[in-house]
């Protein structure tokens, strides 16, 4: 009998990747952000609302993923940045490969900030290193305050947390306080904002630390 | 989470590291798999008995120690642990705590006959 000893993390493949796609945005001083929240929280509102406040003064570009359909690439196109759009074709997750394969369609030279916008799925993402500077969060106030406490591992895993659709607070039974707490209690390092994206609410301040990160 | 494409990777893994001619003899892989890691264990387990089936790695097993979510305090340095992710010190109460178990999933060995 004999033991072989590895001591390697399972998804060291993907951190390998991950690490030289971040490379890469150190050397193009790109700050990168990945993007992540459950279906419909508002991720693709927020990029159009980010990009239309933004746009002439920094370059933008994006990574849309998606299990099906290129709707969201579709959506951002329209403000003229350039953008991929990945189909998992039922991924739950993109990986750092499939960012790596995107990002050979995308002239990063002149580019000031990335966002990957994620599958939505609050769940599976948190594990996956895409060689982002950090993760940020979306939860809209139709989720429901007790979700940071339920979906620990997105939260632990972001730095940023975007509360979003704060306009339906007085419709919805979400008390912002405690989700800022129970939020607060997983992550205590989170930054937070407050947005809507329907009345344009909170989107000047979260664009302006946005302006604050840029390296170049 | 989707255990099956993490049950792949942990077979690769262990390919890369066991020759091949002793793929056959693999008789058990370790694992230590964290309580936040978004792995559940026993899913893990099945998904790897299902997709070994006619491998070479058909008669091995995996065993996995789960690895408990443990915080150091950084105001008093006590070691508290809890299940739900939670960063308050069950000592005394401070948020300033660093995590120290329980995020990852290692391959740590694998025994041969």
């Amino acid at each position: 009998m004999s033991i072989i000893t590895i001591e390697r993390k399972v998804l060291e493949k993907n951190d390998e990747l991950a690490a030289q796609i971040r490379e890469k945005f150190k050397r193009n001083n790109i700050f990168v952000i990945n993007v992540v929240s459950s279906p419909g929280s508002g991720k693709t509102s927020l990029l159009e609302r980010t990009i239309e406040e933004l746009k002439g003064k920094i370059n933008i570009a994006v990574i849309e993923g998606d299990v099906q359909t290129d709707f969201d690439a579709k959506r951002v196109e329209r403000y003229d940045v350039p953008v991929v759009q990945i189909v998992t074709n039922g991924g739950c997750h993109l990986e750092a490969k499939l960012v790596k394969d995107a990002l050979e369609n995308i002239e990063l030279g002149k580019i000031h900030f990335l966002v990957i916008e994620n599958v939505g799925n609050l769940v599976c993402p948190a594990g996956y290193d895409l060689g982002e500077d950090m993760k940020v969060v979306l939860l809209s106030t139709t989720e429901g305050d007790d979700k940071p406490l339920k979906y620990p591992k997105m939260f632990i895993n972001s730095s940023i947390l975007i509360i979003n659709k704060i306009d339906l607070l007085p419709y919805v039974d979400c008390n912002i306080n405690n989700l800022k707490n129970n939020a607060l209690s997983i992550n205590p390092k989170l930054k937070i904002f407050e947005t809507s994206c329907t009345t344009g609410d909170g989107i000047e301040n979260w664009c302006k630390w946005i302006l604050g990160k840029i390296k170049k | 989470m989707h255990e099956l494409s993490v049950a792949q990777n942990i077979i690769e893994i262990v390919k890369e590291n066991v020759p091949e001619k002793d793929l056959g003899k693999v008789k058990t892989i370790f694992l230590e798999v964290g309580e936040f890691s978004g792995i559940i264990s026993e899913s893990l387990q099945y998904c790897f008995d299902v997709i070994k089936t006619d491998t070479l790695l058909e008669g091995s097993k995996m065993e996995i120690k789960k690895i408990p979510f443990v915080l150091l305090c950084n105001e008093c340095k006590s070691e508290t642990s809890n299940n739900m992710g939670i960063r308050y010190c069950e000592k005394c109460g401070s948020n300033n705590t660093k995590i120290i178990s329980g995020t990852d999933m290692q391959i740590i060995n694998v025994e041969l006959e």
